[in-house]
């Protein structure tokens, strides 16, 4: 166990430079306007972690994500409308829009911040939750699953297009003034949020290390390699898996909801099948089965995106879809399985295997 | 009455573009098991083809008719090469397989984007195709939706004549049941993917010159088919052309008939909870090859 | 400990009749072989047993009826299998394949915590299947024969009270496969143990019973010598007469 030790001490230290980075660093060393961007890739990189775990650990390839990002983002982003507008007042768009002439049924409890806070994260974890018990239950697995989900964030995506007055359809959800009674045009306000975001990150971090090291993060492994075989040692791997992707939906969720404060923006375009597959690319560069490689993969490819896609954006599609097909098929353990080899370089090699040793068992039985 | 006999007749040419987009995939996923996301950019492969050609031949009857064959080989083309150069590689990992053929589908629209230019192009259609037949005031047919149907079933029938009594379909079946025993048996298993595939894409680019007649063609449109396409095949079941076709129909006059009485989109995401739910009933689609194996 | 008493099973794939009206008893404590030629029914009986495949029919262990279970329940009802190609987790350890097959029953805050130590079960069962020195390879990694016991280890601190193994010696060499026979007998003096095995010698050295399949039937039963003799099961297996 001194191994196990030691990785938690380096874990430690880790979480500690990490800290210090998004704290201390980053808040000096950049712009408002970069630190404001660093705030939205580390709402990407929120939920690239849960992918990590669900797609990385559990083998279970969500290309949905976007829907529990949505359904998070929306809630809270609804909840800032109705702020804005006042107690008793419709949402600006919706005044615009002319179609309503009260607030909807289903907007009205997001006014209250004790139902619209816990609705960003539960409200995905709960779709997740029905999605995933269904489809688990019945077997549907492996490419069912990826379609199905995708086909999800299809759904989603065109439901809020079509209903353009209760949702503002295409546009989504914008100009937001104050979150919780802060005006979000202040730049102080602004670090404010950014400062959320990244402790909320390495908060999720630490969840799901937890979750990789524990007992279920092992059973987890298991599933994913040989799901038949975990079911005839007596567990039901529907639980197993659904673990997994509700907590990855709830993390969404979180990152979605945050992300409204810090972007100021929600809408169909951040959340379809596009934005859906392009959070899984961030973790495939950084190493699906990795604690920070999605992490660090989702902040690059973000960053990339911004970098090249404004001047050129022709080179960056050309650019994502070589991503795609180089990593994914020659370097499928991500930028984390090159760390790797690099660190077994520096190290003495183990020991060799001891070769066949079952003679032991005759003597062990007979004594 | 009438509007429920109008109602399912677009129900059924809705089920037939499902179709003609879902069968080269019921090929190339229902047969082999590759989840190609490139399969929708072949499609539009197969309606750039018929863009192409009309400037090479002016009359549109002509160019549509020419353009079948072609766009079948070009689009079949574009699948051997992927297939060559990266899915072979990759068939112990469906799910990566995937995530690679993404990434191709976004190279290919980009290519797309800089060969024809972002903007939607529009193509002639025969002037034939552009009319009806009314059979009562309420109930018209169009004839470019009774062309599209009549060519779905025609490629069905080619495509389940071929895999029943040619022995290319013969290999295609015994690869698909038991890869192992059908390469020891002196089967090219290799070659045997390559052309099963190169007939899967190319079916794709015979769905891309269909979908000309239904409106303007762009480097998205692949994008916008792919995933009803899956849809189809996961409901319809792997290794059976039936399941597809049933699915495709029954998809499409549900979608029409939710769509009257509410929205486009409602529609969409009834097809998703309907597809959800007859899973519960069917975890691996309507029809099913049984096997003894542990996965 | 309890028997196993199956009853008029029937498996039909697709129209193919795979088990076909098989009635089978094995004591507590027995070790029962199951032989047949390929096609026999024989894997397609463990996978009834175990919940894999549909049938029809009764499969009762003690006194509990498993057909119509699902595979995790009939699993936690303490019957555990093997497959002919020894499935292990390949990218985990081989103490946290044991770790794992020991766990079924834990709760929810032990499974979100890390394993500070290891259980008693599998520690004893790491050294009676010889692999202690490798607790911490990848199971990937283990020679096809170490695969094999990891698997019967498995089997061990799952602490299952009935073993259905199928080809369980298959690629082991002389002495594997002794040691492996005397694991069985050791392990059947609590447990009840099937079987399928197609190696001859082994059949005769460590089985207390055997049952010939054929055909999706019951052909034979009896003690080793008592079906050699038989001349039903010499005509369609044994290949004498």
């Amino acid at each position: 166990m001194k191994t196990g030790m030691r990785l938690s001490w380096r874990a430690g230290l880790g979480f500690a430079v990490g800290a210090a980075v998004l704290f201390a660093v980053a808040p000096v060393a950049l712009s408002d306007f970069r630190l404001s961007l660093l705030a939205k890739y580390l709402c990407l990189a929120m939920v690239a972690v849960g992918i990590g775990l669900a797609w990385g650990r559990g083998g279970l390839l969500t290309l949905g994500q976007g829907v529990f990002f949505g359904l998070g983002g929306y809630a809270m982003a609804m909840h800032m409308k109705l702020a804005d507008a006042g107690p008793g007042e419709m949402p600006d768009f919706m005044q615009l829009y002319g179609q309503l002439d009260a607030l909807p049924w289903w907007w009205r409890p997001f006014a209250n911040p004790a139902f619209a806070l816990p609705a960003t994260v539960l409200l995905p974890m709960l779709v997740a939750f029905l999605l995933g018990s269904l489809v688990f239950r019945r077997r549907v697995r492996g490419a069912y699953f990826a379609i199905l989900s995708q086909a999800l964030a299809a759904a989603m995506a065109i439901l809020l297009i079509g209903q353009q007055g209760t949702t503002g359809g295409t546009n989504g959800l914008t100009d937001f003034q104050g979150f919780f009674g802060y005006d979000l045009d202040d730049p102080v306000n602004q670090r404010m949020v950014y400062f959320i975001v990244a402790g909320v990150l390495l908060l999720l971090l630490a969840l799901c290390r937890q979750l990789m090291q524990s007992r279920y993060g092992e059973l987890l492994v298991a599933v994913r390699d040989s799901e038949e075989r975990v079911r005839f040692l007596g567990y039901d791997p529907a639980n197993v898996k659904l673990v997994a992707y509700v907590t990855a939906a709830g993390m969404a969720g979180l990152a979605g909801a945050l992300f409204v404060p810090a972007v100021g923006i929600i809408n169909p375009a951040l959340i379809g099948i596009v934005p859906s597959i392009e959070f899984v690319i961030g973790v495939a560069v950084g190493g699906r089965a990795s604690l920070l490689g999605p992490v660090l993969g989702a902040v690059a490819v973000a960053w990339a995106r911004t970098t090249l896609s404004e001047e050129f954006p022709a080179a960056w599609t050309y650019l994502q879809g070589l991503l795609f097909v180089l990593v994914v098929a020659f370097l499928p353990g991500g930028l984390a399985s090159v760390a790797r080899l690099v660190r077994r370089r520096r190290r003495p090699p183990p020991d060799p295997a001891p070769v066949s040793p079952a003679p032991v068992l005759t003597q062990e039985v007979t004594a | 009455m009438t509007v429920i006999v109008s109602q399912l007749f677009t129900g059924v040419s809705i089920g037939a573009v499902l179709l003609l987009i879902a069968l080269g995939l019921s090929l190339t996923f229902g047969q082999m098991g590759v989840i190609n996301m490139a399969h929708g950019e072949f499609i539009m492969a197969g309606a750039y083809t018929v863009f192409v050609l009309q400037k090479v031949i002016t009359d549109a009857g002509w160019s549509l008719l020419v353009a079948l064959p072609v766009a079948f080989a070009v689009a079949g083309l574009m699948g051997v090469l992927l297939e060559y150069l990266l899915i072979r590689r990759l068939y112990a990992r469906p799910l990566d397989t995937l995530l690679v053929t993404w990434g191709v589908s976004l190279i290919l629209q980009q290519l797309a984007r800089d060969i024809f230019g972002a903007p939607n192009v529009q193509t002639r259609a025969p002037d034939s195709l552009t009319g009806n037949i009314k059979i009562t005031d309420d109930l018209v047919l169009s004839n470019n939706r009774l062309f599209i149907l009549t060519l779905a079933l025609l490629a069905v029938l080619a495509l389940t004549l071929t895999l029943r009594y040619t022995s290319l379909g013969r290999r295609m079946r015994a690869v698909v049941q038991n890869r192992d025993l059908a390469a020891v048996s002196g089967i090219p298993t290799g070659r045997v993917d390559r052309l099963t595939f190169f007939i899967g894409s190319g079916l794709a680019g015979v769905a891309g010159v269909a979908l000309t007649l239904l409106g303007p063609i762009g480097p998205t449109m692949g994008t916008n088919v792919i995933i009803d396409a899956f849809l189809v095949v996961v409901a319809g079941g792997i290794g059976h052309l039936k399941g597809s076709v049933i699915v495709a129909f029954a998809l499409g006059t549900l979608q029409s008939l939710v769509e009257y009485s509410t929205t486009v989109s409602v529609a969409k995401v009834g097809v998703f909870v309907a597809i959800v739910a007859f899973l519960q009933w069917r975890p691996q689609g309507l029809f099913t090859l049984r096997t003894r194996s542990l996965a | 400990m309890s028997g196993l008493v199956v009853r008029d099973l029937r498996v039909v794939f697709d129209g193919f009749v795979a088990v076909d009206g098989v009635d089978l008893e094995v004591a507590p404590g027995d070790i029962r072989f199951l032989i047949g030629p390929n096609g026999a029914g024989k894997t397609t009986l463990v996978d009834a047993v175990t919940g894999l495949a549909r049938a029809t029919g009764s499969v009762r262990f003690g006194d509990d009826e498993l057909l119509g279970r699902p595979v995790h329940r009939i699993a936690r009802m303490g019957v555990g299998r093997t497959f002919q190609t020894a499935t292990v987790f390949e990218e985990l350890t081989v103490l946290q394949n044991l770790d794992i097959a020991a766990g079924a029953g834990r709760g929810v805050l032990t499974m979100l915590r890390r394993r500070r130590s290891v259980p008693a079960a599998v520690s004893s069962a790491l050294e009676t299947i010889g692999l202690a020195d490798l607790r911490d390879r990848p199971a990937g990694a283990l020679a096809h024969g170490q695969k094999q016991w990891l698997e019967i280890g498995m089997l061990l601190v799952q602490d299952v009270k009935l073993l259905l193994l199928d080809e369980p010696v298959a690629g082991m060499s002389h002495d594997e496969r002794d040691a492996t026979g005397e694991l069985l007998r050791v392990v059947s003096a609590d447990r009840t143990v099937v079987v399928i095995e197609h190696d001859m010698d082994f059949m005769r050295s460590f089985a207390n019973t055997v049952t010939v399949l054929h055909a999706g039937k019951v052909l034979s039963e009896g003690t080793v010598a008592q079906v050699q003799a038989d001349p039903a099961v010499q005509q369609v297996y044994l290949g004498v007469g």
